[in-house]
């Protein structure tokens, strides 16, 4: 849990609130200077109301210079960061031909597969003159190459389940599966945090939505509960099936959740678990398969596992897993299956190499290799941060660390920074994280080596005195007193 | 006895009358004097209000017990996750061994290829193969992040500039999977309370938009305009006062699940006298309508800037993966921040992108491809146009061919069943792959199903020949009632 030190939380109330009273100010001093040029709208009604992008306008273009920031290299420890300037105070941002070479702690590359790879790479390339970039077609109608039927052994056997089933993108696996599972007269429960995908996916299914406390197992009983003995909504009759779904790992706070402790709820309730492994697959784990083997659960247990290949596998697309029946039933039915074209060849072949070598099938040790340095990186950062006195959220062997800033100003200052020492780094701010919580967010990789690590620490050292962001005291340096003690003696 | 009883009640009578009467006796309040009734009536007033400002009686609250929700918890039964898997559900796709150009391989054995939409013949080009090759080995296979945290390469950017170059808009806007690109637009301009007038035959993709963005939706016959012309008019004198309210008019350019064209310079006619906006999803015109390729409204002669919003998904005729929106820059700028496919989701793999860059520039190089593409459609015309028990219903200048059953069985998935089987023996029999129309249950369309064709560039005349020579047959052997 995320506490907030008072006087901070009373200075960001303050300085959200002065933003807010500039952003009107001018949005008034355009109405009165405008107001003689007539609207060229010409009876339609305008397309997007001033109060609907005013957060837009007034306090997301004054740091618009810390997103979206292009890059002409692949997504690697070190990555090229192309320059941008802008010549309307931030309002438009264009791009240079100046690029400057920045240490990557933004990208989603937990094993390095985001680049060049010595095993992956060739085989790519040889399925792509073989099937060309893409079938033009949906899985059902002529979509289904060879590479796909392997894939999706290969994925069903990796993640521990009889069958899996593969879609071009995973932001539209979770739209795409969930309304075929369920419909009107079912509940969906999920965590308060859970990704946008899914939320979409379940209002998109007719369903009724539920919502348990963060990672909390007794508050998902508590709600099971409730839940149950009402029944649905005015008609009181009981509820066809529920659906829990959590996650892995939560992309902005880099928990990992408590799954032994839910799976033995839902069972003791009937409900099916749905689990999206978007970050954990490939990243946690002995052998990288996931939260289920970190915490030790029975992949038996979890009804529906869920994943995306774009994090750990350097590729694109998203899976579901589960019993050989269910996965028929999805093919026969899910949309994305049916009508959208088939995740482009080279990128399956893509998973396939790289699931081989991180399970060592390639004839190397390069895949363990990964998944211990991933650990080791992650770790060592985190503990590192905590003892520079950074507020630094996420449970230990997760590679997804943020770190707390709180104050609007911080975000851009921070960010701003960490590029001008050549560090490229992730900060988020509203409407991704609630308004008071801001942050910026680590991701390790295990092609970073430890020399990388402890420049980048340097340097977030300084920017976070400069932004002063250590809300903690920072540990003592114990052994130094030590050493001085024994000289002294 | 009643005497003294008479007595007692005159008594009490004087002397509640004493009572009342003598505070007020010498009381003379705005020339009024204050009688004593007056305080009987305000009393009985008061009781009045108390009696009204009373709770009506309810019964008692009782919530259940925690027993009594253990044993509700015991007793629920849950449905099973899926429904029983039937025969039919277990039907496989045929499994490619090759590109799927418009040869194939399938099970050893050399196809001719009408499954794909692969329009132009792109599939296996030296020059998209050569770009796609580069980029891969610059940029490795994905791009590792959300276009707002580093997951914006280069390519990206020149891919969206190459786009609207070509089609002459300001801006437009990538995104990472065909199917999302309508899905995500959709709701990030239509919100609760707006009215969408939607084709009643679009795809999957633009009904779940629709459903996300939560506003009225009314459908109009499909490819219709009178019945449009209708349904805007109604909406018009329903909603006269509303002038914040938007108004949407969805159309797909040719739609994918009949083969039918819409009439886009009538489309904006009305739209122009009614003000309502475009959203256009030229999914399967891109590339292909038009003498240079620009879609519909090259097509139809219709400048591109009064269509509002255009859409396409890039795996048709451009042979690469994706989806791509074009607009004004207000529309596009918008977008970037609020459409959830494009923030939420990891970017577009950079080959893919410089596969679409590289394509365009062939088509803008080489437009006799779709002089060929007109011709191989008129050919499979002519060949098809004798079937018997099936018609086609598709525009004769769509790429994708669309054979109706002329005599459906009434439910909807025998014709399904035989329509499936139909594609099969074509498969087995005369090596030729066609597409048998599949629905999920999820799909509102209620169109006819049929089998559909789509025609590339790259088929040869025989290629054409083989396929109308054997769904002659299958048609006239399987629909013989």
């Amino acid at each position: 849990m995320i506490t907030i030190p008072y006087l901070t939380a009373v200075s960001t109330y303050f300085s959200y609130g002065l933003l807010f009273a500039f952003g009107q100010l001018r949005d008034y001093s355009r109405l009165l200077f405008d107001w003689w040029r007539t609207n060229n709208l010409q009876g339609y009604a305008p397309i997007c109301l001033a109060h609907e992008d005013f957060y837009i306008r007034r306090l997301y273009h004054r740091i618009q210079d810390c997103f979206g920031r292009p890059i002409s290299s692949a997504p690697d420890a070190w990555v090229d960061v192309v320059e941008r300037v802008s010549n309307d105070n931030n309002k438009t941002l264009k791009r240079t031909t100046k690029t400057s070479r920045c240490l990557n702690l933004g990208s989603y590359n937990y094993l390095g597969f985001g680049s060049f790879d010595e095993y992956c790479t060739p085989r790519v390339i040889e399925s792509l003159k073989k099937f060309s970039a893409s079938t033009c077609s949906s899985r059902v109608d002529a979509g289904t190459t060879s590479v796909h039927a392997e894939l999706e052994e290969c994925v069903a056997k990796y993640v521990g389940q009889p069958a899996a089933i593969v879609c071009g993108m995973g932001y539209a696996t979770n739209s795409a599966i969930i309304p075929v599972l369920i419909g009107k007269g079912g509940l969906i429960i999920s965590d308060s945090l859970n990704h946008t995908s899914i939320v979409n996916g379940a209002r998109g299914s007719g369903a009724t939505i539920r919502v348990f406390q963060h990672n909390t197992p007794s508050h998902l009983e508590k709600v099971l509960k409730e839940q149950i003995a009402e029944g649905q909504p005015r008609t009181h009759r009981p509820w066809k099936k529920i659906i829990v779904v959590v996650e892995g790992i939560y992309s902005m706070e880099g928990e990992i959740c408590h799954l032994p402790e839910i799976v033995s709820i839902c069972k003791k309730y009937k409900a099916y678990v749905y689990l999206d492994e978007a970050h954990s697959i490939g990243a946690i784990g002995k052998t990288g398969r996931g939260v289920c083997e970190l915490l030790g659960v029975d992949t038996a247990d979890i009804d529906i596992m869920m994943g995306t290949f774009t994090k750990s596998f350097g590729s694109c697309g998203g899976y579901i897993a589960g019993s050989k029946d269910l996965i028929q039933y999805l093919k026969h039915h899910c949309p994305a299956h049916l009508y959208a074209t088939s995740i482009s060849t080279p990128s399956a072949q893509q998973i396939i190499s790289a699931i081989q070598v991180i399970l060592g099938e390639d004839g190397s040790n390069r895949g363990a290799q990964k998944l211990a340095r991933i650990r080791e990186n992650s770790n060592f950062f985190r503990a590192e941060l905590q003892k520079m006195g950074f507020e630094v959220l996420g449970d230990n062997d997760s590679p997804v660390m943020p770190i707390m800033l709180y104050n609007p100003a911080k975000i851009p200052a921070f960010s701003r920074e960490c590029l001008r020492e050549n560090l490229a780094v992730v900060v988020v701010g509203f409407p991704a994280t609630p308004l008071l919580l801001a942050r910026a967010r680590i991701c390790i990789s295990a092609s970073h080596s430890r020399e990388d690590l402890i420049k980048a620490l340097q340097v977030i050292s300084k920017a976070g005195d400069l932004t002063g962001i250590k809300y903690f005291p920072a540990a003592p340096k114990k052994q130094d007193e030590e050493k001085n003690g024994i000289k002294l003696d | 006895m009643a005497s003294n009883l008479v007595e007692m009640f005159n008594a009490c009578l004087l002397w509640v009358t004493m009572i009342l009467e003598d505070p007020s006796a010498r009381v003379v309040l705005f020339g009024f004097p204050i009688r004593g009734h007056y305080f009987l009536e305000a009393l009985l007033g008061v009781v009045i209000v108390i009696l009204l400002s009373q709770k009506s009686f309810k019964p008692p609250k009782r919530p259940l017990t925690e027993q009594e929700i253990d044993e509700l918890c015991e007793e629920w039964v849950p449905e099973p996750l899926i429904p029983p898997i039937t025969e039919d559900m277990r039907h496989e796709p045929p499994v490619l061994e090759s590109a799927a150009g418009p040869h194939t391989t399938v099970n050893g054995k050399d196809v001719v290829n009408f499954a794909s939409a692969n329009f132009l013949g792109l599939i296996g080009h030296e020059k998209l193969l050569e770009s796609c090759t580069s980029a891969l080995e610059k940029y490795g296979v994905g791009s590792c992040g959300p276009r707002g945290f580093y997951g914006t390469i280069d390519v990206h950017l020149d891919c969206e500039a190459r786009i609207s170059k070509f089609l002459g808009t300001p801006d437009s806007i990538l995104y990472s999977y065909g199917l999302s690109t309508m899905f995500s637009t959709i709701p990030c301009f239509c919100k609760k309370g707006d009215i969408i007038v939607a084709d009643e035959g679009v795809h999957w993709g633009i009904q779940n938009g629709l459903q996300l963005s939560r506003s009225t939706i009314v459908y109009f016959k499909h490819n219709d305009m009178e019945s449009l012309r209708s349904t805007l008019e109604k909406i018009m004198t329903k909603y006269k006062r509303s002038k914040n309210l938007r108004r949407y008019i969805v159309a797909e350019g040719v739609y994918q699940n009949s083969g039918q064209i819409a009439p886009l310079d009538e489309i904006v006619k009305l739209k122009e006298k009614y003000r309502f906006r475009v959203i256009l999803d030229e999914s399967n015109s891109f590339g292909v309508l038009g003498c240079s390729g620009r879609g519909l409204a090259e097509h139809h002669g219709v400048p591109i800037e009064k269509i509002d919003v255009v859409t396409a998904a890039m795996g048709h005729a451009l042979a690469t993966e994706g989806g791509f929106c074009t607009g004004n820059a207000r529309i596009i700028d918008y977008q970037r921040l609020s459409s959830s496919g494009y923030v939420f989701s990891a970017s577009l793999p950079p080959y893919l992108a410089s596969a679409a860059i590289t394509a365009i520039d062939v088509i803008d190089q080489n437009p006799d491809m779709l002089v060929k593409l007109k011709q191989n459609i008129a050919l499979l015309w002519k060949g098809l146009s004798d079937i018997k028990g099936m018609s086609l219903t598709s525009n004769p200048e769509s790429p994708i061919v669309f054979l109706k059953l002329e005599k459906s069985s009434g439910s909807a998935k025998e014709d399904l069943l035989l329509l499936e089987k139909m594609a099969d023996l074509a498969l087995k029999e005369d090596s030729v792959l066609v597409v048998s129309s599949k629905r999920s249950f999820l799909d509102k369309c209620r169109l006819p199903v049929g089998i559909k064709l789509y025609v590339s560039a790259g088929h040869s005349e025989s290629d054409l020949l083989i396929a109308s020579e054997s769904l002659k047959r299958l048609a006239s052997e399987l629909l013989k009632s």
